[in-house]
C-alpha cells in the first residue's frame, strides 16, 4: 500500500499559522513525523490562506527537502501551482502530481498537460487523476469507470506508463444528503478500474473525505480502507499519524498474504517499506 | 505463435553483503566476497538483474568428526585434525569461496571443547587463508552464548559472517556480532513467518538489516527440499517485491543435511547405484536445487559435488 501522509496542507490551522510565521520547524517536525510513521509519499498542499500559492508551494517544498529525502505529492487544482513546485522539487526519489480531472469547461487539455509535466519531472514522477469531467463528479458507476477508462487511453497513446497513473474515483462524504450509496458505488468502480490495461493502474483515493462531517471518523476512514483495499485500492492520502489506521493497513495487507506474517507484523510493515 | 514474453519486473533488489575485510578495512583478509543483488528470480529477465554469483562455503569442523562416512572423509585424511590444514585444502585444491567453521566439537553432547579450544581454531584458520569466514555455533544455545562471542571477539575487525541467533536465542550473538561489526546470519526452521520474526528482533536490537543473511534451513533431496525450496521462492520475492526485512540474501546447508541421508552413505545398496558417486550426486542435486530458489551461499562437503556446483554456477551466472 502506498501510502500518502495528508498532513502538510494549509487547510490545517498549524501548518496555516506556519506557513504565514514561516516557521520552517513545524512543517519538518510533520514531514519527519509522517516518514517515520510509515508515509511512502508526502503530500505538500498549500491550502487557500496564502496569497502567493506558488511561493508558498515552493517554500514548502524547499523546507521539506532540507531534512528529509521522502517523495513529494505535489498538491494543486493550479497547474501553476504545480509548475512552480516542479522548479524546486527533487524528483529522484519519486513525485507525485495531485491532481487532474479527464478535462475541464475551460481547459480540454488539462490531463495531458500534467502527463506532460510528469514526463519533463522525470523517470519515477507519477500522476493522479480524477474519475471527474467538464461535467463534474458521476454519481454512478459506469460514468466513473468510462471516465478512467478515458484517462487510461489517454495516458497510453501520449507513452505514460499506466504505473505511473493514479485513478482516484472520488471519495464524498457519507453524511451528504442521498449520497450514501456512493461509498459502494466507488469500491465497484475501483475493482473495474484494476481490469483497464495490464498493469493495471494504481487507484488512489483521499480517504479523510469519506467522514467528512461525520462522528466517528477515524473509524470511518479505518473500516473504509479496509474494505477498498480488498476492491483493490493499492494508494491513499491518509493521516499516517494516525496509528490505529496504519495498523489496519498493515493487518489487511497481511490478510491479503501482500506482506509475509510474523508475530511483530505492525512493527514489520512500517520497517519493511522503508525506502 | 510468438512466444509470450513472461518476464516480469520488480522494483526492488535483494541486499548486496560484503563478507570479509582486507587491510584497507581493518582486517587480515585477502579478497572480500559479495553476495545478493538479484532483481528478479533466477532465471527471470536478464543477466544483469541475476546479482552477484552464488558462492560455496565448505565447511571445516573445529574437530575431528566421528560420523562422516569414508566416502566424504577419504578427501580430508590428511587435514581431519588441523582445522587450519583443513581450511587450506578446501581452498587451494577444492576451489572453496569461503571457509564455513562450524563449532561442532563444542556441542555438550559432543567434544564439549571450550572456548580457548574455538578462538585458536578461529585464529589458526584465519591465519590460514585469505578468504572471508563463516563461524557457525553448535546449535546448543547454552553453550553457544558462552563461546560464540569469544569466537566473534577473535575474528574482531574480520567482517565474518557469524551465527546463527534464532527466535529464542537471539540476544547474546546479535550484540557482541554488532560490537564487532561481523555480519549476522538469523536461523528459522523452515517457517518463513519466523524467519521474518528473527529479523525484526535483531533489527530491534540496533542490528543493521543489511549486514544479516537468512538461514532457512535446509532439506535435502528427499528430505524435505519442496519446503525449502518454497521457503527461498518467498522470500526472494518478498525482497523484490520491497519488503526490507525480508531483503537479506540467504545461506543454506547442502553438505550437512546430504551427508545425513542414507542414501549418500549406505554401501550395501545394490539398487542404488556405487556409493561413490551417489553421495556427491545427493548434495551437488541439492545444491543446484536451491541455487534456482535464489540461495546466495550454499555450505557443502564432498569436493566432487563442489566441482559440480561450481560448473554449474559458472554457466548460470556467465556475464558474457
Amino acid at each position: 500500500m502506498i501510502l500518502i501522509g495528508e498532513r502538510i496542507n494549509g487547510m490545517f490551522t498549524d501548518v496555516k499559522q506556519a506557513i504565514a510565521d514561516k516557521n520552517k520547524q513545524v512543517i519538518q517536525g510533520l514531514a519527519k513525523k509522517q516518514t517515520d510513521a510509515g508515509a511512502n509519499y508526502l503530500d505538500v498542499n498549500v491550502g487557500t490562506a496564502a496569497a502567493d500559492q506558488e511561493g508558498t508551494m515552493q517554500w514548502l517544498v524547499e523546507t521539506i527537502q532540507e531534512t528529509c529525502s521522502t517523495p513529494l505529492c505535489l498538491d494543486s487544482q493550479k497547474p501553476d501551482v504545480l509548475t512552480a513546485g516542479l522548479k524546486v522539487v527533487n524528483s529522484e526519489p519519486g513525485l507525485i502530481l495531485n491532481s487532474t480531472p479527464l478535462n475541464k469547461k475551460n481547459d480540454e487539455e488539462i490531463l495531458d498537460k500534467h502527463i506532460e509535466m510528469a514526463k519533463q519531472a522525470g523517470p519515477k514522477a507519477s500522476i493522479i487523476a480524477l474519475t471527474m469531467d467538464k461535467n463534474g463528479v458521476p454519481q454512478d458507476i459506469d460514468t466513473r469507470v468510462a471516465i478512467a477508462a478515458e484517462i487510461v487511453q489517454k495516458t497510453m497513446e501520449k507513452g505514460f506508463d499506466t504505473q505511473r497513473l493514479f485513478i482516484d474515483p472520488i471519495v464524498l462524504p457519507v453524511n451528504v444528503p442521498n449520497a450514501q450509496v456512493q461509498a459502494g458505488n466507488i469500491l465497484t468502480a475501483m475493482g473495474q478500474i484494476k481490469y483497464l490495461s495490464e498493469p493495471a493502474p494504481h487507484t488512489t483515493v483521499g480517504l479523510s473525505n469519506i467522514s467528512q462531517g461525520t462522528s466517528e471518523r477515524s473509524l470511518i476512514n479505518r473500516i473504509f480502507l479496509a474494505v477498498a483495499m480488498s476492491h483493490g485500492l493499492d494508494s491513499a492520502i491518509v493521516d499516517v499519524l494516525d496509528e490505529k489506521l496504519v495498523n489496519v493497513v498493515a493487518t489487511a495487507e497481511m490478510l491479503m498474504n501482500k506482506q509475509i506474517y510474523s508475530d511483530s507484523f505492525l512493527k514489520a510493515y512500517i520497517a519493511a517499506n522503508k525506502a | 505463435m510468438p512466444v509470450p514474453e513472461v518476464t516480469d519486473s520488480f522494483t526492488s533488489s535483494v541486499n548486496r553483503v560484503t563478507l570479509g575485510a582486507t587491510k584497507d578495512s581493518g582486517g587480515t583478509r585477502t579478497s572480500t566476497v559479495t553476495i545478493g543483488g538479484a532483481r528478479n528470480v533466477v532465471y527471470g529477465g536478464s543477466i544483469e538483474e541475476a546479482g552477484e554469483k552464488p558462492v560455496i562455503a565448505m565447511d571445516v569442523l573445529d574437530s575431528r568428526p566421528k560420523d562422516w562416512p569414508d566416502i566424504l572423509a577419504q578427501h580430508y585424511q590428511d587435514v581431519l585434525d588441523s582445522p587450519a590444514d583443513w581450511a587450506k585444502k578446501c581452498i587451494e585444491q577444492f576451489g572453496a569461496d569461503l571457509i564455513c567453521v562450524k563449532f561442532e566439537g563444542i556441542h555438550p553432547d559432543k567434544a564439549d571443547l571450550d572456548a580457548a579450544h574455538a578462538v585458536k581454531v578461529t585464529e589458526e584458520v584465519l591465519k590460514a587463508v585469505g578468504v572471508p569466514l563463516v563461524l557457525w555455533g553448535c546449535g546448543n544455545d547454552e553453550k553457544d552464548n558462552q563461546i560464540m562471542p569469544k569466537v566473534s571477539e577473535a575474528a574482531k575487525g574480520e567482517n565474518a559472517l557469524i551465527g546463527t541467533v534464532t527466535e529464542d536465542n537471539y540476544k547474546a550473538l546479535t550484540a557482541i556480532a554488532l560490537a564487532d561489526n561481523h555480519n549476522l546470519i538469523t536461523e528459522a526452521p523452515l517457517d518463513i513467518n519466523i524467519g521474518k520474526q528473527v529479523n525484526i528482533l535483531a533489527s530491534d536490537m540496533g542490528f543493521p538489516l543489511e549486514k544479516i543473511v537468512t538461514f532457512q534451513d535446509t532439506g535435502a533431496l528427499g528430505y524435505g527440499i519442496e519446503y525449502s525450496y518454497s521457503i527461498q521462492e518467498r522470500q526472494r520475492l518478498a525482497a523484490l517485491g520491497g519488503d526490507k526485512i525480508m531483503a537479506m540474501p540467504s545461506i543454506c546447508d547442502a553438505g550437512y543435511e546430504s551427508w545425513r541421508a542414507k542414501e549418500s552413505k549406505l554401501e550395501d545398496a545394490p539398487g542404488w547405484g556405487d556409493v561413490q558417486g551417489r553421495g556427491p550426486m545427493l548434495e551437488a542435486t541439492t545444491a543446484i536445487c536451491l541455487l534456482q530458489a535464489g540461495v546466495d551461499i550454499i555450505r557443502m562437503r564432498h569436493p566432487r559435488a563442489v566441482a559440480v556446483v561450481k560448473n554449474f554456477i559458472n554457466q548460470i551466472w556467465k556475464k558474457d
